[in-house]
């Protein structure tokens, strides 16, 4: 079947919507925009595995559906191990002549809530064993569709309902789990971090995951106008900014090998912080303290793409 | 007479030859003693090449389950195992396959739950999922569990049932315990038990999709169409016994009677203890009592006809219970008998008794306390009696 495709610069857009409109996600909601981004370049050959949390609510209410393609839902904690049942049941069939040889993806797609916390054992379980399948994590960096409570993704001096800013407190006062680093420290054949900001290096990665073979983790940064108090037509625009002030930056890890796909001079992340409600209560001092990590972490970064570019001795 | 060749074997390695002639798919498993035999036998399969399947070494039960969830949805034939804790980890992810209509295969080899730690057989693991919309049989021996394994796949996979079944066996007691079977032949396996056929499998030439989320509009239709077709699933559970004995010889009903035809009073248990509580009969018999054993195999759904019918001469019910149910009265097996006599004509008076709890022995000496005792203190007793316990 030939796909009707549009052209956007030099690039080459499917027509095809694998993620139907009509959903009941919020107005100007990053993560759908990410997953409506993810399903063009996956393609229908895929079937879904997806944890509880905004993205399964706002497409799957009996009995309607969002999903063009196979999709299921089990539980919140164990997407990988479900993925991991799709990949092996498929393999097995195929092999044994049950089902016709075909190349079918299983991805297994979560929030940073059931990805960073209570899906973690099985997403390492999952990532240790090699299954051949694409775990992408859409991190709205809290627990969005239960009320915005703080997930262990939530970035330090945000605002949540479970973190919440008080007389004692900031906040969150713990610093973001870094998945990536965690997904690479499995061994793995590829990890990237992508945001619907850039919606061609967005597609460029999943469709690379996907094609690899074993395991890939793809982490999505997904603005959430509603839980970052930002207005809704700013959720573009505050994604690129955290990629601008090196607060989420771009990168891919391939076979260990880190690359940056973006290397912008750094701006403020006072900058970034500001445009948002969640951190609106920060001080100059709070903002400074952020701004270092951020630096330091981003300087972290740029060592390892360097050390992986330097020819081995 | 019965079919196959006649062998000496362990209760978990019947089961796990028995997933072998079903030609089982996919085996997700953790290993929890005391079902680790079945698992590990099935890995050995694998790794030899003499069961094409995949096995998943998950990191938990929950993600064995879990991903026996994902390949039964993509239809491929599913079997897992586990016991006790396992069991308990896994139990959420036991609802879902329950209520998304998977037709997965699991033996638990029952086990006692923490604290404090106990590896040894009960039954308190198997109380604490009897609701989850799982098909469960009770295994009494070697031969039953190699049996009831294939037959399992048989019926979770029929159109007209798709839910998932435990086969529940005694752990140790059966698990570990080598004893004469007839493993069933392969050629007589695959007349009784067809190829899986899924009927909406996930797979992207028909895009389907599973486990939707259910609003307040539709969740309770949903639930009730999930029992009534639960319900309807003991028809096919018939079937598949009459279909067994033509094939193989034995013939398995949801509720065994011995020794019960003029029997007053009625000796109830499930399991492999019941072997135990049969010479215990056997003994109270030769001294002229007029004493019977009812052993439940169907455990779930509870095979309520049946039973009625076997227990509608008997004046009295002796229950014997493996799990407290703690806060209660009786032991659970006993509440369920309970509530099936209640408001009947002539409706039998009823003791209840506990024992045999992580591993302890129970002998047929006590079972004879059990039935003597019983004949006493039916209908009198207000709560159960422990059996075997140092005061």
């Amino acid at each position: 079947m030939t796909q009707a495709t549009v052209k956007i610069g030099k690039r080459e857009i499917t027509t095809d919507e694998l993620f139907a409109s009509g959903h009941r996600g919020c107005i100007g909601c990053g993560e759908m925009l990410a997953v409506r981004l993810t399903m063009k370049a996956l393609g229908r050959d895929v079937v879904i595995s997806n944890a509880t949390g905004c993205i399964e609510i706002v497409s799957s209410p009996l009995p309607t559906t969002s999903w063009e393609v196979p999709w299921i839902h089990t539980l919140f904690e164990n997407t990988a191990a479900v993925a991991s049942g799709v990949e092996s049941g498929l393999k097995v069939m195929m092999r044994k002549g049950r089902i016709p040889q075909k190349q079918i993806h299983s991805i297994a797609i979560a929030g940073d809530g059931a990805t960073s916390d209570i899906g973690f054992q099985a997403l390492s379980g999952a990532l240790e064993r090699g299954h051949d399948f694409v775990y992408i994590c859409f991190d709205n960096e809290a627990y969005m569709n239960t009320g915005i409570q703080r997930s262990s993704s939530t970035p330090y001096g945000a605002s949540t309902t479970t973190a919440p800013v008080g007389k004692k407190s900031i906040g969150q006062t713990t610093q973001k789990k870094n998945m990536p680093e965690i997904a690479v420290a499995h061994g793995i054949p590829y990890v990237a971090t992508a945001c619907a900001s850039y919606p061609f290096d967005l597609m460029e990665k999943v469709k690379k995951a996907a094609d690899v073979k074993g395991p890939a983790y793809v982490h999505v940064f997904s603005v959430c106008d509603t839980g970052w108090r930002i207005p809704t037509n700013q959720s573009v625009a505050v994604g690129r900014m955290a990629v601008q002030s090196g607060v989420f930056p771009l990168y891919e890890v391939e076979n260990g090998k880190y690359k940056l796909n973006i290397d912008p001079t750094l701006k403020p992340v006072a900058d970034y912080l500001k445009k948002q409600g969640r951190f609106r209560h920060l001080s100059d001092a709070e903002i400074q303290k952020i701004q270092e990590r951020v630096t330091s972490e981003y300087a972290k970064l740029k060592e390892k793409v360097a050390r992986s570019q330097a020819p081995s001795a | 007479m019965a079919k196959g060749k006649r062998v000496g074997m362990e209760g978990s390695i019947a089961i796990a030859e028995a997933v072998k002639l079903a030609d089982t798919d996919v085996v997700a498993a953790y290993p929890i003693t005391p079902q680790t035999h079945i698992v590990e036998s099935l890995a050995e399969m694998v790794a030899n090449g003499e069961l094409d399947a995949e096995y998943i070494p998950v990191e938990s039960e929950h993600s064995a389950m879990s991903a026996c969830l994902g390949s039964s949805a993509v239809g491929a034939r599913t079997f897992t195992a586990t016991a006790g804790q396992g069991l308990e980890l896994m139990h959420e992810a036991l609802y879902i396959a329950a209520s998304s209509r998977l037709p997965i295969v699991m033996a638990v080899a029952n086990r006692a739950l923490s604290a404090p730690l106990s590896v040894w057989g009960d039954h308190s693991d198997v109380m604490a999922v009897r609701e989850t919309g799982w098909i469960q049989v009770f295994a009494e021996n070697g031969q039953e569990a190699h049996d009831l394994t294939f037959w399992a796949f048989r019926v979770a996979e029929d159109p007209e049932v798709l839910f998932p079944v435990m086969v529940h066996v005694d752990g140790f007691n059966l698990s570990h315990v080598t004893e004469p079977l007839f493993l069933r032949d392969k050629a007589d396996v695959d007349k009784f038990l067809p190829p899986n056929k899924y009927p909406t499998p996930l797979h992207p030439d028909k895009p389907v999709t599973m486990g939707a989320f259910g609003p307040p509009a539709i969740y309770t239709e949903t639930k009730k169409a999930q029992d009534v077709a639960f319900m309807k699933s003991k028809k096919t559970i018939l079937k598949g016994f009459k279909e067994f004995a033509k094939i193989f010889g034995p013939t398995y009903s949801p509720i065994e009677t011995y020794q019960a035809e003029d029997a007053d009073t009625l000796l109830i248990t499930m399991g492999s203890l019941s072997e135990t509580a049969s010479v215990a009969i056997d003994t109270m018999r030769k001294a002229g009592k007029k004493v019977g054993q009812l052993k439940i195999r169907l455990w779930r759904p509870f095979p309520l006809d049946e039973f009625r019918k076997a227990v509608s001469n008997a004046k009295t019910l002796i229950v014997f219970d493996r799990a407290l149910a703690f806060g209660g009265q009786v032991g659970p097996v006993c509440s369920e008998v309970k509530s099936a006599l209640y408001g009947e004509a002539n409706m039998p008076k009823v003791a209840s008794f506990i024992g045999g709890l992580g591993g302890r022995d129970v002998t047929a000496k006590e079972f004879e306390y059990m039935i003597t005792q019983g004949m006493k203190v039916a209908g009198k007793q207000t709560e159960y009696e422990m059996i075997g316990v140092r005061e």
